[in-house]
């Protein structure tokens, strides 16, 4: 970036912190932060989604359906994070190559698996073999999204159905009072003031998914502690920036990370709580009252 | 879900209709001089120039990609690339699983790399990367092993004193020994493991292997191997 950085071993100090803190490498670093605030911005919305059908299905009177939300809110919370993650991630992939297999090559004749192999035909691979690389880290990252997503949808749907479940029944039965279907209660009375209930379990559950973003180095896609590693690990001169281990400031950058995010997201959660609680008969709702909010 | 899976069908056909189908090939990326991931962010090393003349006289086309060194075996039979070349040591173990090529590395030594040259290597801590002959190598030894998922930490643990040695190929501990400065020394004791290094390619290959073989057995016979050897490994190094 900076033109003494042409030829590393002639520079020494603040200088090759300099040349060394904007190679290609460490661009790539950076740009890994990008990718899981990016992961946070999209499956969030996605596992409050799930969470919400989730929570839904949990509630009603249809049993088949209830059956669903209710495995689905058991099962995916029972089995340890780690592990659903490794096999469901392999499970969605080999599952949707084996799908497009069965539709785009009917007259294939060869076994899809053949010993250890997991072999589709070649159109039939996503991506695809000639797509480039950058697809490919696409590909491992949606797979990521949706894995995440439907981990964490199964807590959000517990929190929900428990948000549901506290809603004052009379404020219910004044809305039916009035002639609302149930789909207007549900609208228009429930939702509206569930959040308030949910909102402490969700806001944890938040945390907890900016903390659970290593999990998308599990599953080999590149971010902030692939690279951490990678670039911490000490470096023999083979490499234009030789240095020892140092990981120590490498995590310790993630960490900082790590906190600030945590910190602000309190912050902002802290504010929509207290919006959100505004004119509820809850201890806050209260104590805004009596202060004359 | 219908509209999904039919926009991905025709997708997959259309990229599938327009090229040749590409070679995707596998590295750990964290191995120099080997393979490792320059500071450019690309994939360089021995490996990289090998393959990209492997592929060029077998007239492919070839696309990097890296991955973990303990998933590399299996992700390879899931399909995620074509060939592993990320300093495979041919094993019989190996052999069942996948298919090797010829050997494009003759065999080499593993050694021991310690702090201090006294270390006992039959009874000490000696720490490997994982599902590595070396690690193997230690386990049915009387030694304790210290397994680690990458080349480097398991270099750190002798450093930090978790382990007392570290057996690995030569080629990678040599040059960490020589920079540094007397602080980590390579034992005397040196132990051939292996049938040299080679492609790890699907048993179902077939046709892949027999291109990649002959590519390799040009390189042989015109003299850039070794070349290529002498210039990553240095003067010392055994050649064909």
């Amino acid at each position: 970036m900076f033109a003494y950085c042409a030829d590393p071993s002639t520079v020494d100090g603040l200088s090759w912190l300099a040349c060394y803190l904007t190679t290609g490498k460490h661009f790539d670093f950076y740009w890994s932060f990008v990718v899981v605030l990016l992961l946070l911005a999209i499956t969030a919305p996605l596992a409050l989604g799930m969470g919400f059908l989730g929570a839904m299905a949990s509630r009603s009177p249809v049993l088949p359906l209830r059956w669903l939300g209710r495995t689905y809110t058991a099962m995916v919370r029972g089995v340890p994070d780690i592990v659903f993650f490794l096999f469901f991630v392999i499970a969605l992939d080999q599952g949707l190559e084996w799908l497009l297999h069965q539709i785009v090559c009917p007259d294939w004749d060869q076994p899809i698996r053949q010993g250890t192999e997991f072999r589709v035909c070649p159109e039939a691979k996503i991506p695809s073999g000639n797509a480039n690389a950058f697809w490919y880290q696409v590909d491992g990252f949606m797979r990521a999204v949706v894995t995440f997503a439907l981990v964490f949808g199964a807590f959000a749907a517990n929190v929900i159905y428990g948000a549901m479940q506290a809603v004052p029944r009379s404020q219910l039965e004044t809305a039916e009072a009035y002639g609302m279907s149930h789909r207007q209660v549900f609208r228009r009375v429930l939702v509206p003031q569930m959040w308030v209930f949910a909102l402490p379990g969700l806001s944890n559950l938040w945390v907890i998914l900016i903390k659970a973003t290593p999990l998308l180095f599990l599953l080999g896609v590149q971010d902030i502690v692939y690279y951490a590693r990678e670039l911490g690990g000490s470096k023999t001169s083979i490499y234009e920036y030789p240095h020892p281990d140092w990981r120590l400031w490498y995590f310790l950058a993630l960490m900082v990370f790590y906190l600030l995010a945590t910190y602000v997201s309190e912050k902002v959660l802290g504010r929509l709580t207290t919006r959100l609680s505004r004119g509820q008969a809850t201890a806050a709702g209260e104590a805004m009252r009596k202060a004359g909010t | 879900m219908k509209k999904l899976l039919l926009a991905t069908a025709v997708l997959a056909l259309g990229t599938s209709l327009a090229t040749a189908q590409t070679v995707r090939l596998g590295t750990e990326g964290a191995f120099p001089p080997y393979n490792f991931i320059n500071d450019k962010g690309e994939v360089d090393g021995f490996e990289r120039k090998l393959g990209d003349e492997l592929c060029k006289r077998a007239s492919l086309t070839c696309e990097w990609t890296t991955n973990e060194w303990d998933s590399i075996i299996p992700n390879l039979q899931s399909g995620n690339y074509d060939v592993i070349i990320a300093g495979m040591t041919i094993t019989d173990e190996r052999e069942k699983i996948i298919n090797f090529s010829e050997n494009y590395i003759p065999p080499t030594m593993s050694a021991y790399m310690a702090l201090t040259p006294d270390v006992d290597v039959k009874t000490g801590v000696i720490s490997a990367q994982i599902a590595t002959t070396q690690a193997g190598y230690v386990a049915e030894s009387s030694a304790t092993l210290l397994e680690f998922a990458s080349p480097d930490e398991t270099v750190a643990a002798v450093r930090n004193g978790e382990a007392d040695a570290v057996f690995a190929d030569k080629d990678y501990l040599a040059p960490i020994a020589a920079e540094s400065n007397g602080a980590l020394v390579m034992l005397a004791e040196e132990v051939p493991i292996g049938d040299g290094v080679g492609l790890g390619m699907r048993e179902s290959d077939t046709e892949l292997k027999a291109k990649f073989d002959a590519a390799i057995q040009s390189m042989k016979a015109d003299g850039t191997l070794n070349a290529l050897i002498v210039e990553y490994f240095g003067e010392t190094a055994v050649t064909f």
